[in-house]
């Protein structure tokens, strides 16, 4: 039931309870209960909306950036993340195996501002010893879906034997 | 100058659809939830396998039969998921489609005047196909309060000393209906005693929601007298890529691959090898649309509970066919009205048979949106037809 309520939301959180409960075959308090029990749980850790911010006016940046650390006795790499996550301008942190050590996503206003974060908050970070920046020019897909203007009109016939 | 035309063709009515079709094109606003094809896309990595078969320079003819690989991973596939085991050797080919399948299966074992026990509502092409290969259709008519399965009783009265074959369409387009090993077994328990054969059309056996689809080819004695036929189309969501098999005693396919061979040569190579990747590695894939189905299943049977459409609830293919009776019109009244004033196109029931009458077809290969759309027309159509009969 909440695995399966979990793959109905991950990419329609504003179905209705009415809904999910319709398709699970179970009654809308069940699902409400259901959702609560996640939310409490941190199962669900909160709503955000997919966002194609290339079809609006804003202007908006993302970058990608590699960062190499020192991991602290006792704390490992997570007192180096949470120095790095608590900042508002990133948006994800990741801990990776293989040649480095943290991912960090960030969205700015401009290149201009998240190389003024980068050099001037992440760089000089203690325990950080380096930091490679990859600015992203073009979304195709995010968390499942495809971004580009790619013609989805069907050409199923409307009734078929 | 001379009739150009075969006396056994012309009487053949075009299939009920057509006239909705042709209403329906004419419309450049229709919602439609009659459609008999999954709204999935194929998924991608069979689709990429198609593309590298075309890159590498698959585009020769396959054997007959099809390649090799495939009627292999056919039977492996057969046997893991239904019990059934054939030899790829001989036992199994590649068609296009299950219809041409089904086609090859009548032609192959008809003589003139066999009777052929067809169960209705069932897929448009089975009667025409009967006709065709010159046997005589004999129609069962499958009733609601049976939500739709074939009876021992129904069958044992339908059955004359020219009985040949019996047709098992389930799960069954259009009612949804599926039958359960222990329902089948009375059905096989006949067929061994009246020595009738079977053509079991399981395209839709992915597609059920309250446990393993079984095959009456597994149950026992069955198999010797069973064509089962089967395909991609629904499964894995490949219906334009036209490819389908057949599964039988030797003797019977032997025919059928002989038909196949002079009129068809193979199935389309491209498909054959995306067919190879769909059996290999697409497991998931069949899970996946699976549970989507169900969920709008789900969100339908209660929809119609909450609007007074009264339903049997169906447990295979991908659909329903609610009971119209109460309101007072037939189907063909009903689907053209609920066309002409919302815009919503379904299929009458009567399109699969006589015995359709009173019923609606309608899919569920749709997005949770268009069905939330199109069951609204149907909501208000409803009110609107009720109201006035207050």
């Amino acid at each position: 039931m909440k695995k399966e309520i979990l793959d109905i939301i991950n990419y329609n959180s504003r179905i209705s309870n009415k809904d999910i409960a319709a398709m699970t075959n179970s009654s809308e308090e069940e699902v409400a209960a259901e959702i609560k029990q996640m939310e409490d749980n941190k199962v669900i850790c909160g709503y955000s909306t997919l966002i194609n911010w290339d079809n609006t006016d804003c202007e908006k940046v993302t970058a990608l950036i590699e960062i190499k650390v020192t991991p602290q006795r006792d704390m490992g790499f997570n007192k180096v993340a949470e120095r790095i996550y608590k900042f508002e301008e990133v948006e994800s942190v990741y801990l990776m195996s293989g040649a480095y050590d943290l991912t960090v996503i960030i969205e700015g206003k401009s290149m201009k501002e998240v190389s003024r974060f980068v050099t001037e908050k992440l760089s000089t970070l203690e325990y950080v010893t380096s930091t490679a920046t990859y600015f992203v020019l073009k979304k195709y897909k995010e968390h499942g879906v495809i971004m580009t203007d790619e013609n989805r009109d069907t050409e199923r016939m409307l009734i078929t034997p | 100058m001379r009739n150009p035309l075969s006396s056994k063709v012309t009487p053949i009515k075009p299939s009920g659809i057509r006239k909705f079709f042709d209403i329906v094109s004419e419309m450049d606003d229709a919602i439609s939830l009659g459609v008999g094809e999954p709204d999935f896309d194929t998924p991608w990595h069979i689709r990429e396998e198609g593309i590298y078969s075309l890159e590498r320079g698959k585009t020769f003819y396959t054997s007959n039969s099809g390649l090799k690989e495939l009627k292999e991973e056919v039977c492996a596939y057969l046997s893991r998921r239904f019990n059934l085991e054939y030899d790829f050797r001989n036992e199994v080919f590649i068609t296009v489609g299950g219809s041409e399948a089904i086609d090859l299966a009548l032609r192959s074992m008809l003589d003139e005047g066999d009777e052929v026990l067809l169960p209705q509502p069932s897929y448009v092409s089975y009667e025409p196909c009967i006709t065709l290969a010159d046997g005589v259709p004999v129609i069962i008519e499958l009733q609601e309060k049976d939500e739709f399965k074939l009876t021992k009783e129904q069958l044992l009265e339908a059955i004359t000393p020219k009985t040949k074959i019996l047709i098992m369409p389930f799960p069954n387009n259009p009612t949804g209906a599926i039958m359960t090993r222990e329902e089948l077994k009375d059905i096989a328990e006949v067929c061994v005693e009246k020595d009738l054969y079977v053509i079991s059309d399981e395209i839709y056996s992915e597609l059920t929601y309250s446990g393993n689809h079984v095959s009456i080819a597994s149950l026992p004695g069955m198999r010797e007298r069973t064509i089962v036929i089967n395909g991609f189309s629904k499964s894995y969501a490949m219906t334009g890529w036209r490819l389908g098999y057949a599964c039988g005693p030797e003797v019977i396919i032997e025919q059928m691959l002989k038909i196949h061979q002079f009129a068809i040569m193979c199935a389309p190579t491209t498909s054959q090898y995306a067919a190879v990747e769909a059996l290999k590695n697409g497991d998931a894939d069949v899970e996946k649309m699976r549970i989507a189905y169900n969920q709008r299943r789900n969100y339908l049977m209660k929809e119609f509970k909450d609007m007074g459409l009264d339903c049997f609830e169906p447990f295979g293919a991908f659909y329903v066919f609610p009971s119209i009776k109460k309101f007072g019109m037939t189907s063909d009244e009903f689907a053209t009205r609920l066309l002409k004033q919302e815009k919503l196109a379904v299929v009458p029931g009567t399109a699969f048979g006589d015995c359709g009458e009173g019923f609606l077809r309608i899919s569920y290969a749709y997005s949770m949106d268009d069905l939330k759309k199109a069951l609204q027309c149907l909501r208000h159509f409803i009110e609107t037809i009720t109201e006035k009969d207050a």
